[in-house]
């Protein structure tokens, strides 16, 4: 699963030190999806967010923290929208720093990946500046 | 494919958040395990109950589609004599 998220583009985050010298402080955009290892749930949001990296408009950075493994990197990434009830998996979108747009487990469970790509992408669409690609 | 979470051997709702209305007028939030013997079993469940709340039923489900669940019962089983309609959250 690790793997996959690095395969896809994600930066794991294994401690509280590495989610702080990436988040405090952040500007633009980022993704920071708390993974599960939960096949439930997790097994559609892992391919939904493989979909919609595929999307030409996408955060600046796309974070992961794995719920239940990594606990201290997951409590400190909570505590950057504390707003939201801790659950995974979920995905919040976040822009210099400020929560726009917030997944929950409930709006993954027993949905098509392609409907929660779709979800993803429309907030990108949304929030994101357009990703510049390299050659 | 159906709602099913990859639990195929289980109801559909199984691993699903749903909505329990209770025919208290309490109404349930959470992952739904399953119907046994002795009730609809719940886990990381917020209940509401119209006599307490300070917010009324739809503020307080609006505010927990909005912010997630505010798990209040790690596991919790509602008899079958309280449990009615039961829906997808959402």
């Amino acid at each position: 699963m690790r793997d996959e998220m690095t395969r896809m583009g994600a930066k794991e985050l294994r401690t509280a030190a590495e989610v702080d010298a990436t988040l405090a402080d952040a500007r633009g955009t980022m993704l920071v999806f708390v993974n599960s290892v939960c096949g439930c749930a997790a097994g559609n949001a892992r391919p939904a967010l493989a979909q919609a990296l595929r999307h030409p408009v996408l955060p600046q950075q796309v974070l992961t923290v794995f719920a239940g493994q990594d606990l201290e990197a997951t409590a400190r990434a909570r505590q950057f929208f504390p707003e939201y009830q801790p659950s995974s998996p979920s995905l919040a979108l976040l822009r210099d720093g400020e929560v726009v747009h917030f997944i929950h487990r409930h709006q993954i469970e027993g949905r098509r990946p392609e409907a929660i790509a779709a979800d993803l992408t429309a907030a990108f669409d949304r929030y994101c500046t357009p990703a510049v690609k390299s050659a | 494919m159906t709602g099913h979470t990859f639990h195929r051997d289980r109801e559909e709702l199984h691993g699903i958040t749903v909505v329990l209305a209770g025919r208290s007028g309490r109404t349930y939030v959470g992952r739904y395990h399953e119907r046994g013997s002795r009730g609809v079993i719940m886990h990381d469940a917020a209940v509401h109950d119209p006599t307490t709340a300070e917010l009324d039923r739809d503020a307080w489900l609006e505010r927990m589609r909005a912010f997630g669940v505010r798990v209040s019962e790690k596991m919790l089983i509602v008899p079958d004599e309280e449990a009615g309609e039961i829906r997808k959250f959402g």
